[in-house]
C-alpha cells in the first residue's frame, strides 16, 4: 500500500511536471503542414493518339506530397515527403517512387541563420542562384548541404551557401553532380546610415559569387565520326552586381551577370563566357503604373551537370520579360527564357479611369496594356574556317546592341476591366501574339512562326450575396503557316460555365473546339467537367474530360494541367 | 507496478498535450518570422506584420493569378469602410519570381489599391506559412496569432471575411 502511494504521488508530480512542460512548449510551438494529391484515372483517347497501348496498364497515376513543420523558439524544422506512382503524364519518369527529397532544421536569431539540410535560396534576381520548388511543374532544383546568414550590422546581409542539388531521387556520390558554392552581400544604404533613414531616396547595393565544382578533367565529344577530346573547366564561377534605387514613385532594378567558359551540353561544349544584364525601370502613383523593362542573356545556362539538359539542375534563373497568361486560349503558346542568347524588351502600363467621373462611370475603368517581344542576339563567326558554335571553340562573337532578325516572341495585350452596377463585372481582353513555335519548343525549321490574335470575354454576375455565374467565351485565330513549313493547330473557340455557391461549392463546364484546324481529323472538341468543395484550407476537385496542355484556374485557383483525357481527383490541404 | 505507472503517466501526457494542443489550435498559431521585401525591394521581416490591436488580414496573390486579382479588386471596393468600421488591415505578399517582381508596384498602384503589398519573391513567406494554391488569405489576431485560414476566392467570400473581422473584434468564437 505504502508502495501504491508512494508510486500514485509519484506519477501525479511527473504529470504535473510533464504536462505543465508540455504546456509551455506547446506555448511557443508551431506546427504546420500541407498537403497536395492529384490522381488521373486515364482513358484511351483515339483521336488524341492515346490507345491501351500507350498507356500500357498504367492507368491509375498519382503525384502526391506532405510537408510538415515544426518551430519552437528559434528553432525550425521541416520535411516533405512525396510520392509518384507513378508520375502524372508529363511529368519526368524518373521521378517515379517515393521518399523524403526535403528537410531541413534551421535555427535563426536577429544575428545568424542557419540551415542544415535542403533550403531554397536566391541572390538578387536570380541569374546568379536561385533554387525553388514549383510543385505543379515538377520542378525542384533544392540545395542540399548548409546555408548561413549574417546580419552584422543594420543593413548588411550576408549569405553563404554550399551544398549539391536535387536530381529526382539520386543520392549523391562519386561527384555525379557538382558542389555548389554561393556568397552574397546585400547593402541598404539608409539602414546602414543613420541621416538617411527618411531619406526619399533610397539605394540597395549587392553582389553574389557562385561557383561549381565538376569532377572530370576532359571529355570526349562525338560529332559523326569525329571523336573530340575537349578540356574541361573544374570550377565553374559565376558572379554579379546589382542595384535597387528608389526615388518617390521612381523605383529602378539592374543585375549584370558575368560566368567564365562552362562548356555544356546546354551551349553544344563551347568556351565563351555568358553574361547577362536585366534592367528594370518603373514610375507609379495611385491610378497609374508605368513599368518597362530590357533584358540581354548570352550563353547564361548554369548548371550542376554539365550533360543535363532538361529543367532540373539549374543553379541560376533567367527571368523573362513576357507576362504570363492563364485564360485558355492565351496560354496556347507562352514563352520561355532562351538560354543561349536572347534580347528582350517590355513595357506595361496600368490604369484606373476614377469612379464618378464622365469617363469613369458609377464605378471607373481598369486598363492593363502590355508589350514584350524577344529576338534572338547577334552571332558572329570567330573567323572564315569556324563556323558559329562549332564545339570546342569560343564559339561566336556577339556584340552588346547586336540584336538578331529572328523573332522569338511578341506580344501585345490589353485588357479592360469593368464593372456594370453591383452584380455584373467584365473583364474583356485582346491579345496580338507572335511565337517562334522552332525556337521555343527546339523543332529545326519545321513551323515557324505562330502568329495569332486572341480575344476573350470574362462576365461575372453575382446573382445573390452567395452565387456567382461566370461566363467566358475566347477565340483564337491564328495565320496559316508560311510556305515550307507544317501546319499550326489553326483557328479555336472556347467558353467557360462556372457556378460558385460561397464559401464550399464550383461547379464547371468548359470546351475548347479546334473547330479551324488545317487537319480535319484534329478538329477537336476539349469538353470537361468540374466540381469542387472547399472547407477553409482543404479542397477537394473532380474533373472529366480532355486536357489540352496549359496552365487552368477553375472556381478561384490555378494550376499547371498535362495533356489527357480521363477523371483528375485533386486534394489539397494545408494546417 | 513499474509498468502501471509508464502507462499511467504516458497516458495523462498525451491526454494533457492534447488538451494543450487543441488549446493551442484554439487560440492559433504565432506567425513565423522571415525576412522578405517591402513593396520597393528594401528588407522586410514578417515580425514588423503589425495593426495595433486590431485585426489583421493577410492574402497571399500574385501578378498572374486571376482568382487573386479578382479577390483584391473585390476588396478594394469597399477596403475604405472595412478599415474605419473595423480597423483591419490587409497585408497583400507577392509571390511573383523574379519574372513579375517589379511589376507588382506598377500594378498594384495602377489599380488603386490600399493595401500593404509585401514582396515574397522566392516563396520564404509561402512556405512558412504553407501556402500552396493561391489565393490563399489568413486571418490574424491583435496578438499575431493565425486564427483562420481559407484557400480560393468565390464571389461573397468577402462578405465572410469581414464577418469574421467583426467576430474578431467582439472577442466572439469564429465558427
Amino acid at each position: 500500500m505504502k508502495s501504491f502511494i508512494r508510486i500514485a504521488v509519484l506519477a501525479v508530480a511527473l504529470v504535473w511536471v510533464s504536462g505543465a512542460a508540455a504546456q509551455n512548449i506547446l506555448d511557443n510551438t508551431g506546427i504546420s503542414g500541407s498537403m497536395q494529391v492529384d490522381g488521373v484515372y486515364y482513358r484511351p483517347d483515339d483521336k488524341l493518339g492515346i490507345t491501351d497501348s500507350t498507356l500500357d496498364g498504367k492507368v491509375l497515376r498519382m503525384n502526391g506530397f506532405t510537408e510538415v513543420n515544426y518551430s519552437w523558439r528559434n528553432f525550425t524544422a521541416g520535411m516533405r515527403f512525396e510520392a509518384y506512382l507513378p508520375p502524372l503524364l508529363g511529368y519526368d519518369p524518373q521521378y517515379e517512387g517515393a521518399g523524403v527529397p526535403y528537410w531541413f532544421v534551421n535555427y535563426k536569431t536577429e544575428f545568424i541563420e542557419v540551415t542544415a539540410g535542403n533550403f531554397y535560396e536566391q541572390f538578387g534576381n536570380g541569374m546568379t542562384l536561385r533554387t525553388y520548388q514549383e510543385w505543379t511543374l515538377g520542378y525542384d532544383n533544392s540545395i542540399r548541404g548548409i546555408r548561413v546568414k549574417v546580419t552584422p550590422y543594420k543593413g548588411i546581409a550576408l549569405k553563404g551557401v554550399w551544398g549539391y542539388q536535387r536530381y529526382y531521387w539520386d543520392p549523391y556520390k562519386d561527384h555525379n553532380r557538382g558542389i555548389v558554392k554561393g556568397a552574397d552581400a546585400d547593402f541598404y544604404l539608409n539602414y546602414m546610415f543613420k541621416g538617411l533613414e527618411n531619406s526619399k531616396v533610397k539605394l540597395g547595393l549587392g553582389g553574389s559569387f557562385v561557383s561549381d565544382y565538376q569532377t572530370g578533367k576532359t571529355l570526349d565529344y562525338v560529332i559523326g565520326d569525329d571523336i573530340y577530346t575537349l578540356t574541361m573547366p573544374e570550377n565553374v564561377s559565376n558572379c554579379g552586381g546589382r542595384i535597387n534605387l528608389n526615388i518617390g514613385g521612381f523605383n529602378l532594378y539592374s543585375e549584370y551577370v558575368y560566368k567564365i567558359n562552362d562548356p555544356s551540353a546546354m551551349n553544344h561544349y563551347i568556351y565563351k563566357p555568358g553574361d547577362g544584364l536585366y534592367l528594370n525601370l518603373s514610375y507609379s502613383q495611385k491610378g497609374l503604373g508605368i513599368s518597362g523593362q530590357m533584358k540581354r542573356i548570352d550563353n547564361m545556362s548554369y548548371k550542376s551537370k554539365r550533360s543535363v539538359t532538361n529543367n532540373m539542375l539549374n543553379i541560376n534563373y533567367l527571368p523573362s520579360v513576357t507576362k504570363e497568361h492563364t485564360y485558355y486560349l492565351a496560354s496556347m503558346y507562352p514563352y520561355a527564357t532562351q538560354p543561349t542568347g536572347e534580347f528582350g524588351f517590355a513595357g506595361q502600363v496600368t490604369y484606373s479611369i476614377k469612379k464618378n467621373t464622365k469617363v469613369g462611370g458609377k464605378s471607373g475603368w481598369n486598363i492593363v496594356a502590355n508589350y514584350s517581344q524577344v529576338n534572338g542576339i547577334g552571332k558572329d563567326a570567330l573567323n572564315d574556317t569556324t563556323p558559329v558554335g562549332q564545339p570546342g571553340s569560343l564559339g561566336y562573337t556577339s556584340s552588346f546592341f547586336d540584336i538578331s532578325d529572328s523573332l522569338y516572341y511578341r506580344d501585345f495585350n490589353i485588357e479592360v476591366t469593368k464593372k456594370f452596377g453591383k452584380k455584373w463585372k467584365g473583364i474583356f481582353t485582346y491579345l496580338n501574339q507572335a511565337y517562334n513555335r522552332d525556337v521555343v519548343e527546339g523543332h529545326k525549321n519545321e513551323y515557324g512562326i505562330v502568329y495569332s490574335n486572341i480575344a476573350i470575354a470574362d462576365i461575372t454576375w453575382r446573382m445573390t450575396a452567395d452565387y456567382a455565374l461566370r461566363w467566358e467565351i475566347q477565340g483564337l485565330w491564328s495565320k496559316k503557316a508560311e510556305k515550307g513549313y507544317e501546319d499550326n493547330t489553326g483557328d479555336w473557340a472556347a467558353s467557360l460555365l462556372e457556378l460558385t455557391i460561397n464559401p464550399h461549392w464550383f461547379f464547371a463546364v468548359s470546351d475548347q473546339w479546334n473547330y479551324g484546324n488545317p487537319n480535319e481529323a484534329m478538329r477537336l472538341h476539349y469538353f470537361n467537367v468540374n466540381a469542387g468543395y472547399t472547407y477553409n484550407t482543404t479542397r477537394i476537385a473532380i474533373a472529366y474530360g480532355r486536357q489540352r496542355e496549359g496552365i487552368i484556374c477553375v472556381g478561384g485557383v490555378c494550376r499547371y494541367v498535362p495533356a489527357s483525357t480521363g477523371v483528375t481527383l485533386t486534394v489539397t490541404s494545408s494546417f | 507496478m513499474k509498468k502501471l505507472l509508464l502507462t499511467v503517466l504516458v497516458f495523462t501526457t498525451i491526454t494533457l498535450a492534447g488538451v494543450a494542443q487543441e488549446k493551442q489550435a484554439a487560440s492559433g498559431r504565432p506567425l513565423p518570422k522571415v525576412d522578405i521585401k517591402d513593396i520597393a525591394g528594401n528588407p522586410f521581416n514578417t515580425s514588423n506584420i503589425k495593426n495595433g490591436n486590431k485585426p489583421i488580414i493577410i492574402s497571399f496573390w500574385a501578378t498572374w493569378c486571376k482568382p487573386c486579382i479578382k479577390e483584391l479588386t473585390t476588396i478594394a471596393d469597399v477596403y475604405g469602410d472595412w478599415v474605419e468600421e473595423t480597423g483591419v488591415k490587409l497585408y497583400a505578399v507577392s509571390i511573383d519570381d523574379p519574372r513579375s517582381t517589379n511589376q507588382v508596384r506598377p500594378l498594384a498602384d495602377g489599380k488603386n489599391w490600399e493595401y500593404s503589398v509585401l514582396l515574397d519573391p522566392n516563396g520564404d513567406f509561402k512556405r512558412a506559412m504553407n501556402v500552396g494554391p493561391i489565393p490563399h488569405t489568413f486571418l490574424v489576431d491583435s496578438t499575431g496569432r493565425i486564427v483562420w485560414q481559407h484557400t480560393s476566392f468565390s464571389e461573397g467570400a468577402e462578405l465572410e471575411l469581414i464577418d469574421l473581422v467583426r467576430k474578431l473584434n467582439k472577442g466572439e468564437p469564429l465558427n
